[in-house]
């Protein structure tokens, strides 16, 4: 990693991180209206997957979207006016948090869809011969839906170059894992002959440096590949429904994506970037409170 | 010419391949569509050696089959999705209602999602409770969904041409069983003794009649499979009762444009809608709403549904026909409409 994307990647780390608080402060005021998911403590994955995206390249997300949204696109401004329900946004206020749209990024709340509609659009681009990678992501709790099998079945027998992402993040909603999903999660990508590479950590460049690898040989025309991070979720699911153990979330602390990112860089250089976000949503913030009513 | 070639089922297989050679963006997906058996019903044969690289035979997976054609269709491609028999639409109902259909409007942009959905419907073949019903009031209702059914007087490429290749929404197309082994009649201007008239460009409504467009005294409006039995209702009504009616054959369920079928309808005053399915909350309650206020004084008597009586299909062709609307229960209902005028 040059030092140039190490401080790359934190400010996007950061970044994210910042703009979801704020989201998260502004629905404890009730200036937001409506419901939201963030990816607090799961950062990592959203940086260090679309670190290897590039032009022409295709997203597909779900309702936990945001930080796929801002590392792929980075329109902070377009997300936010679209969660404040503003003409400015994105989807003209129209989609909301769950439903974002850009320049061939896709996210919907319907648990499951998406992924065959990723394989889809990766059967698209087959066809065009573009060489673009498509990327979908899904949770541990997604699991749950038939349909997922039987996308990855369908990308597997057609060698579609798409990467299924799988945030195990212990939780589908309220439910821990040990209630929702039987037998070993890696065993069903496999199961279809999707190679499926698993990580247990938190370190964006970990993260990168696993995934890298992954979008080569799907570019080779290698066909589907599968990428499971066993993360946590240190929010709540949505606004403030959490009923976890506090001291199993705080034992999870240690492994704080921005936390842990934050020492590869000096403090005086972290700080400067921090500063930078803040400057910049605060920017943001303004323009959108200017343009209001008007 | 084949005798087989005449039939609708090769009419829409023609058409199928005039299209795929036009624009490589055309796929095709579904289930068992590789030749030599080239679909269940046959409407795909052919194609899988014409097009070998954009006919796309599927595991048994119809939820797939959308949504695979959804995601295509967002990056630019022009799928079309055989549901092997429209009862198996039900397994796609997600992928109708919250995918395909809802990019386009919760996106807010101009996000296309040109996708086509060919499939089935239909009774009368004896297939029984779970491959013969007509579910397409189960989807009229989705916002953004172009539910059409083909009929005989439709012509049939330019039909399949407007959906797959001129439409940048969802298009639902319903094709009927029975009507697959009929010759279509996309040209003719008389049927027996029926004149035919055609409303429309590319979905076509028709309009029959046994007499001059004018003096009729009952309107049947219908669609797809229940054209034939309200066509010999007509024909006994005159015959034996001296009541002349003009039979309408929709080709667009939804949205409803019903203008053209209001106008027609205030002729006569009394209206008769026939559909295969079962009634309640049904293609005619939608219809017979809007032409009740679109006709709210010029109607002589409460507008008639005549469907499916059953909440199941049987599968002997008996019990199947007992529960069908058939030409009696249309002349039946005719009856009503006359003495309650």
């Amino acid at each position: 990693m040059s030092q140039e994307q190490t401080e790359q990647f934190f400010r996007k780390l950061s970044f994210i991180r910042l703009f979801e608080s704020h989201l998260l402060e502004q629905f404890s005021w009730g200036k937001l209206s409506g419901t939201t998911h963030t990816c607090i403590g799961q950062e990592a994955n959203a940086v260090g997957i679309t670190a290897s995206m590039g032009r022409g390249d295709v997203v597909f997300s779900n309702h936990r979207c945001h930080g796929h949204y801002l590392a792929f696109t980075d329109d902070a401004f377009g997300l936010l006016a679209e969660i404040m329900g503003r003409e400015e946004g994105v989807c003209r206020g129209w989609g909301g948090s769950q439903h974002l749209c850009r320049d061939g990024f896709y996210s919907n709340g319907i648990q499951g869809g998406i992924v065959a509609n990723a394989v889809g659009a990766a059967l698209a681009e087959k066809h065009a011969e573009t060489g673009a990678v498509t990327t979908v992501f899904l949770g541990d709790g997604t699991l749950g839906e038939g349909l997922v099998y039987e996308s990855m079945n369908l990308a597997a027998l057609w060698s579609l170059p798409v990467l299924f992402v799988i945030e195990h993040n212990g939780y589908a909603q309220s439910t821990p894992t040990r209630l929702q999903l039987a037998g070993e999660l890696e065993a069903r990508p496999r199961a279809f002959g999707i190679p499926t590479l698993s990580l247990a950590s938190n370190d964006a460049d970990a993260v990168h440096a696993a995934v890298a690898p992954l979008f080569e040989q799907i570019r080779a025309g290698e066909g589907p590949r599968c990428f499971v991070s066993h993360t946590y979720r240190l929010g709540p699911h949505s606004k403030g429904d959490d009923h976890r153990d506090p001291a199993e979330i705080e034992a999870r602390r240690t492994f704080d994506p921005i936390r842990l990112y934050r020492t590869k860089l000096p403090e005086t250089r972290a700080t400067e970037i921090e500063q930078a976000n803040q400057n910049r949503l605060a920017e943001i913030v303004n323009r959108l409170a200017e343009s209001e009513g008007s | 010419m084949k005798p087989q070639e005449r039939l609708l089922v090769h009419h829409i297989n023609r058409a199928l391949t005039r299209i795929m050679g036009e624009d490589e963006r055309v796929l095709m997906i579904g289930e068992d569509l590789l030749d030599p058996y080239g679909g269940a019903f046959k409407v795909t044969k052919g194609l899988s050696t014409q097009f070998p690289q954009r006919v796309h035979t599927t595991p048994i997976s119809e939820a797939a089959i959308v949504g695979v054609a959804t995601g295509a269709a967002l990056r630019g491609m022009r799928p079309v999705c055989e549901i092997m028999f429209g009862d198996f639409l039900g397994l796609a109902f997600d992928q109708i209602l919250n995918h395909a259909t809802k990019y386009p409007l919760m996106y807010a942009q101009e996000v296309g999602c040109p996708i086509t959905i060919r499939t089935p419907m239909g009774g009368r073949r004896g297939y029984g409770p779970t491959h013969s019903q007509s579910l397409e009031k189960f989807f009229v209702g989705i916002p953004g969904l172009e539910v059409t059914a083909l009929h005989r007087f439709q012509p049939v490429e330019a039909f399949y041409r407007r959906a797959i290749l001129q439409r940048d929404q969802p298009s639902l197309i319903i094709e009927n069983k029975i009507m697959y082994g009929q010759e279509p009649l996309d040209t003719v201007a008389r049927y027996g003794d029926f004149q035919v008239r055609r409303h429309g460009q590319d979905v076509v409504d028709a309009e029959l009649s046994l007499t001059d467009f004018a003096h009729e005294e009952v309107t049947l409006i219908t669609y797809g499979g229940m054209t034939d039995h309200c066509l010999e209702a007509a024909r006994r009504l005159l015959l034996d009762e001296e009541i002349a009616s003009n039979v309408l054959v929709l080709g667009r369920l939804s949205p409803v444009q019903l203008e053209a079928t209001a106008a027609a309808c205030a002729r006569t005053g009394r209206v008769l809608i026939a559909e295969e399915g079962t009634g309640a909350w049904g293609i005619g309650s939608e219809w017979a709403a809007q032409l009740t206020d679109a006709l709210w004084g010029k109607l002589k008597a409460p507008i008639q549904r005549v469907a499916c009586t059953a909440p199941v299909l049987p599968n002997s062709r008996a019990l199947e026909e007992q529960v069908l609307p058939s030409t009696d229960t249309i002349i039946q209902a005719v009856q009503t409409l006359m003495s309650r005028t």
